[in-house]
């Protein structure tokens, strides 16, 4: 094992970096775009509605894998050619955002509907209203189970090896073919995982107990 | 001048016809309390006037707008129409004095520094000036609910709604809204109407008392006929006698 950290130090640390820069960008934008369809589907205007409800139960009940390869495959056929760690990264974005957007909607519905209707009665517009009132109360419900979709975000993150992302899994892969010592290669691969996932864990562990 | 005009309005709930033919006016500065047993539309009718709930049929005019037109522009009414919910509905993300700021701010752009002095000023009128850095949570029911017609006194409205302000209370608590409210009500520009049944209340400050089941008004008497004198509808008589002996 600390042969594989040896001699293929640099490939671990760049399948290192590129894992954690897609989780990152992933998760950024998992995050805006999953509150966008949450907010749509709460919305009175039911054009929105219709629109995220179709967005979020096509993306959640499609394979990440498939819907990678639909991006890296599909895209560059009409629009233009992007690379594996694009491919993955979008895929993985718009995959958990559909995630997102179910735990978001569902806290929202969890906020009292007395705090909207005190809001609109005080004059604040629906946005309004949502913004300073619901949305804040909403994300303090949803830390929990928001924290479970970002680890299952970086380790779903290994999607990017299917597509020549350089990620850690794929540097597993080829440090594995490499050294043909297979099992070390992938107890070292776990550990980097365990190294973004477990202070994430216990970040949002912090962030609940904080807030609650 | 009124303040507040029925005309002709019906509301369904589907099938269900929660407010049936309802003709009423409330002049500006007036106090209005509205009873009946639970289920005779006096919630419904008093969620109307600021839109939170719509009405199907008949004229609707509150400060002067039609709320049955689909133009008229909500927003603008409940500027000048507050309420004051049975469960107070406090922002429980925000603190007392920030429950009281928002809307001013986002509604009405009112200047910090004004807009601050006078949520202090509203606070002193109900009596809890020393609240102001709380969270809604850390407060008792009957100062919640007198925080809650602070946030709707500072908007400066031209008239207040209150749902059953003091039936989710214990109590020992009652008493203090209700003073708040009489303050309020004394104040001869401001148009009230109440869902309550505090006689107490009723008897010492309303001009009228109306009487509602299902979905209708049965009765629409000044205070003086419809306490001392007798309500001429019998179902009002027999809901008087319950309540006033409790």
């Amino acid at each position: 094992m600390i042969a594989i950290f040896h001699n293929y130090g640099s490939l671990l640390l760049q399948g290192f970096g590129q894992t954690l820069l897609c989780s990152v960008i992933a998760l950024i934008f998992s995050l805006i775009i999953g509150s966008m369809f949450a907010i749509f589907e709460t919305t009175p205007i039911k054009f929105l509605r219709v629109i995220a409800r179709i967005y979020i139960e096509v993306f959640r009940n499609i394979p990440l894998l498939v819907i990678t390869m639909f991006f890296f495959v599909v895209i560059p056929m009409f629009i233009a050619k992007i690379n594996g760690f694009t491919a993955g990264t979008i895929g993985l974005t718009i995959y958990t955002s559909a995630f997102i957007a179910e735990t978001v909607r569902s806290g929202i519905n969890s906020v009292d509907p007395g705090q909207m209707e005190g809001a609109r009665a005080n004059g604040l517009s629906w946005w309004q209203a949502m913004r300073h009132i619901v949305l804040p109360q909403a994300f303090r419900y949803v830390i929990p189970p928001l924290g479970n979709q970002f680890i299952n975000l970086v380790k779903n993150s290994s999607v990017l090896a299917f597509v020549a992302g350089f990620d850690l899994m794929y540097q597993g892969n080829v440090i594995a073919s490499d050294s043909l010592n297979t099992m070390s290669t992938y107890i070292c691969i776990g550990i980097l995982y365990l190294i973004i996932t477990l202070p994430l864990s216990y970040w949002m562990r912090y962030l609940e107990k904080k807030l609650a | 001048m009124s303040m507040i005009e029925f005309h002709d309005v019906q509301k369904y709930y589907g099938d269900f016809h929660a407010l049936h033919d309802i003709n009423l006016t409330i002049d500006a500065g007036e106090t209005v309390v509205l009873i009946g047993p639970s289920g005779s539309g006096k919630s419904t009718l008093i969620r109307t006037i600021n839109g939170l709930e719509r009405i199907q049929e008949g004229k609707l005019i509150v400060n002067g707008q039609d709320l049955a037109d689909k133009k008229t522009d909500m927003n603008r009414i409940r500027k000048n129409v507050g309420m004051v919910f049975q469960h107070f509905n406090l922002y429980a993300n925000k603190t007392i004095l920030e429950n009281i700021m928002l809307a001013p701010r986002l509604v009405l752009k009112r200047p910090e520094e004004e807009n601050k002095k006078i949520a202090m000023d509203m606070l002193d009128r109900v009596g809890l000036a020393d609240q102001a850095p709380k969270m809604p949570s850390q407060l008792s029911g009957g100062q919640q609910q007198r925080i809650a017609i602070a946030r709707s006194l500072a908007m400066r409205p031209k008239a207040l709604l209150f749902d059953e302000p003091t039936s989710a209370l214990d109590p020992e608590m009652i008493d203090d809204v209700l003073n708040v409210m009489k303050d309020i009500a004394r104040d001869s520009s401001m148009t009230m109407l109440v869902v309550t049944h505090e006689m107490g209340f009723a008897r010492e400050v309303a001009n009228r008392v109306i009487f509602m089941a299902d979905g209708r008004i049965l009765e629409d008497d000044t205070k003086e006929k419809f306490f001392d004198g007798q309500p001429s509808n019998e179902r009002a008589r027999q809901f008087l006698s319950k309540i006033i002996t409790h």
